[in-house]
Parts: structure tokens; C-alpha cells; sequence
């Protein structure tokens, strides 16, 4: 139970993937205008995030580390190291991943689909689902906790990017200095956020 | 190599009136986490350069042959043929450096730059063009990489390159070190100033809003 905590806090809030691992960024500060688009991409970003991290483990384990083929039996195979690959192999899962996702979403629930459809092919190039494999790479997570891992920073970056949409939304009728507007603003709140974010690492 | 007028706008261009990262708001997120040292940025500025450049020319080689519907596919794959090839360099040359950067170089892959840059140039102009835009637009992303890395490392740590500039209080010396600096939330407000100073002195980009 202890565990599930900190992985939910580090997750969410210390290890925040838009915040402080600037990931996703792109699409953070392009969809934070509005807070229902946010949200919309936000949940779209925890389902495949939930769904990636943890096939991209399995892959990782039994394909592609050193000595992960052992369980072929074959000699030639059991010695190989094959992790030069993970780049591209992460890279292909998640993009047939969202895709997969859009047709199944498309056939058996349509009022999700027309909901999250816009969203869910921005999410191939965002960088933050990317990252989520990677790092589930480098710090060697266990299958378990890939999954915790999965849904837990894809929260993390839905609750980033609904707070930040709400503050935009606000923003629009206050006197912003002109060159500021827009873009230059978005930054500086999202610098105040990572700052209120980044005093849950104490916990 | 001499130059025609429309490869030299190619690589100009995006170093200043076209800025990758203000104007076009593309690759964020790495100009954000790898700027806490000088070091870092320009390694990062190099490897995206190389990567941006090399996958721009081998699309606009293949463009005549790659098939309208599957043309994402091939971008990525020719992409991630590159990144796979830079981290494997930086690994076998550079070890420390590949720890610190971790993840980002990987995350060249999904950098909108390198991306956005094969889908809207490569895909439809000639080789030679094609490889000076990517390098024009690695060079953009890599000059506001290196600014705001400046900012940060001097301020943050006292040091250039590692080299020690303002002697910091730990060491015997009069700077305190500002620790925020090299923390997440600096870099956002450094690129927002950048951004506030840019568009105040060019009033183009506050219609574009």
C-alpha cells in the first residue's frame, strides 16, 4: 500500500512528466486554451499511457534486453542484446497502439470516440508517452509497477494541463502586458505551477 | 558548395525570422530539460542538427517513392534510424554525458522539429534544400538551447562550460548561487522572458496571436 502511495506521489506530482520532465510540451501550451479540449486530451493521454508503458515493459523484458530471449532455449538467441532497438520498437508499439485504440473506440463506443477521435492522434507524436517508456526503461520497473507507473504519470499530466487551461481561461480578461500575451504568459504560469508542484518532494 | 538564393533562404530563415522553437512553438520540450548546463545544450543542439538534417535529406531522396498514406511511417522510421545511430555515438564517446542527458536524446524522435520539419519541407522540395533547412532549423533550436542554457548554468552554478565564472560562496568566493535556476520552474520563465523581449520588439509576432 505504502508503495502504491509513493508511486502515485512521485507520479503525480514530484516527477510530474509535463511539469518537470518537460514532456508533452507542445501539445501542452497548443491545447490549454480551452479547459474542456484539455481535459478531453488529458484523459486520452492517461488511457494510452496505461496501455503503452506496460506492453513496451513486456517487450522490453522478454525481446529486447540483454539475455531476455533466454526463454527461446536457443543458444544464439539467449546471449543477444537487442536494446540498440528499443527506440524504434517503443516508437512503432505506441503509434499501433493509438491506432488500434481509434478503431476499437470508432466500433464499440462511439460517443467516446467522437469525444477523444481529434485528440488521439496528436497523441503519437507527444513526446510525454515517449518518455513514459523510456524512463519505465531506464529505471527498470518491474511489470507491476509499470502499470502503477503508466497511470500515474498520465494523471499527472491530465491534472497539469486541466489546471493550466483553467488559468488560461481566466487569464483572457486580465491586462497582460502586450508583448506577453499569449504564449509569453502561458510560460510563466506553467514556471508557477512547476514551483507548486515541486513542493510535494519533501513528502 | 555554392549556394542558390532558395538554399540559402532555406538555412537563414529559420535562425531567426523563423525560429523553431519561439515562432513556430516546435520542440519545447527538450529546450526546456536539457539547458541546465552548456555542455548539455550544445551537445543536444548538435544531435538534433545532425538528426534533423540527415532525415530531411534521406526523405526528400525517397519522396518521389513513398506512398501518400504511409509517409508518417516512413518519416518516423528514417528518424529513428538517425536518433538510434546519434545515442549509440554518445554512449560509445561520451558516457557521463549520455547519463545526464537520459532520456531526451531518445526523445529526438518525437522532437515536433525534426518531424514537422520532414512532413512540411522534405516531403516536397529537393535534396539540397532539404538538408540546408534542417540544418538551418537545427542551428535555430540549437541557438535558443545555448542562451538559455547560459542564463542558467551562470546564474544557476556560477560557471561557463564548467569553467568557474562567478566564484560561488561554497568555494571561497562572493556569488550565492541562485538554486532555482537549475531547477524546472527557471527554465519556463526564461523562455517566457525571451519571448515577452522578442515579441515587444517585433510587432509582426503580436498580431499573429
Amino acid at each position: 500500500m505504502e508503495h502504491i502511495f509513493s508511486m502515485f506521489v512521485q507520479g503525480v506530482f514530484t516527477q510530474n512528466l509535463a511539469l518537470s520532465c518537460f514532456l508533452g510540451m507542445c501539445t501542452f501550451l497548443a491545447v490549454s486554451k480551452k479547459v474542456n479540449a484539455a481535459i478531453g486530451l488529458g484523459i486520452a493521454v492517461i488511457v494510452v499511457q496505461a496501455i503503452t508503458i506496460p506492453v513496451n515493459n513486456l517487450l522490453y523484458n522478454y525481446v529486447l534486453r540483454e539475455g531476455a530471449l533466454a526463454w527461446t532455449g536457443v543458444d544464439a538467441l539467449a546471449k543477444l542484446d537487442l536494446s540498440f532497438l528499443s527506440f524504434i520498437t517503443f516508437i512503432g508499439v505506441i503509434a499501433a497502439l493509438v491506432q488500434i485504440l481509434e478503431m476499437t473506440l470508432d466500433r464499440y463506443f462511439p460517443p467516446l470516440y467522437n469525444a477523444l477521435g481529434v485528440f488521439l492522434p496528436l497523441i503519437t507524436v507527444n513526446c510525454a508517452i515517449m518518455g513514459g517508456s523510456l524512463f519505465m526503461q531506464q529505471r527498470d520497473y518491474s511489470f507491476g509497477d509499470s502499470c502503477l507507473y503508466g497511470l500515474f504519470s498520465g494523471l499527472g499530466w491530465a491534472v497539469a494541463i486541466a489546471i493550466l487551461a483553467g488559468i488560461r481561461e481566466k487569464l483572457e480578461y486580465s491586462h497582460t502586458p502586450k508583448g506577453l500575451r499569449g504564449l509569453g504568459i502561458a510560460f510563466m504560469t506553467a514556471g508557477l505551477l512547476a514551483m507548486a508542484f515541486m513542493t510535494f518532494s519533501g513528502m | 558548395m555554392s549556394l542558390d538564393a532558395k538554399q540559402k533562404k532555406a538555412f537563414v530563415e529559420p535562425l531567426f525570422k523563423n525560429n523553431p522553437v519561439f515562432i513556430q512553438i516546435l520542440g519545447i520540450c527538450s529546450a526546456l530539460a536539457v539547458t541546465t548546463s552548456m555542455r548539455n545544450a550544445v551537445t543536444m543542439a548538435l544531435a538534433v542538427t545532425f538528426v534533423a538534417a540527415f532525415s530531411n535529406l534521406g526523405v526528400s531522396l525517397i519522396r518521389k517513392y513513398i506512398p501518400g498514406s504511409i509517409r508518417m511511417i516512413v518519416e518516423m522510421v528514417i528518424i529513428a534510424t538517425f536518433v538510434i545511430l546519434v545515442d549509440q555515438l554518445i554512449k560509445a564517446f561520451s558516457y557521463p554525458l549520455s547519463k545526464q542527458l537520459s532520456v531526451y536524446v531518445g526523445l529526438i524522435i518525437t522532437n515536433c522539429i525534426v518531424m514537422g520539419r520532414a512532413e512540411a519541407f522534405a516531403i516536397k522540395n529537393g535534396p539540397c534544400e532539404s538538408l540546408m533547412d534542417g540544418i538551418g532549423n537545427g542551428f535555430g533550436y540549437g541557438a535558443v538551447l545555448i542562451v538559455v542554457a547560459f542564463f542558467r548554468e551562470l546564474l544557476g552554478s556560477g560557471k561557463i562550460f564548467g569553467f568557474v565564472v562567478l566564484p560561488t560562496v561554497q568555494n571561497g568566493g562572493w556569488y550565492v548561487p541562485n538554486g532555482l535556476m537549475v531547477m524546472a520552474p527557471a527554465a519556463f520563465f526564461l523562455i517566457g522572458a525571451i519571448i515577452w523581449v522578442l515579441k515587444t520588439f517585433n510587432k509582426n509576432l503580436q498580431d499573429a496571436e
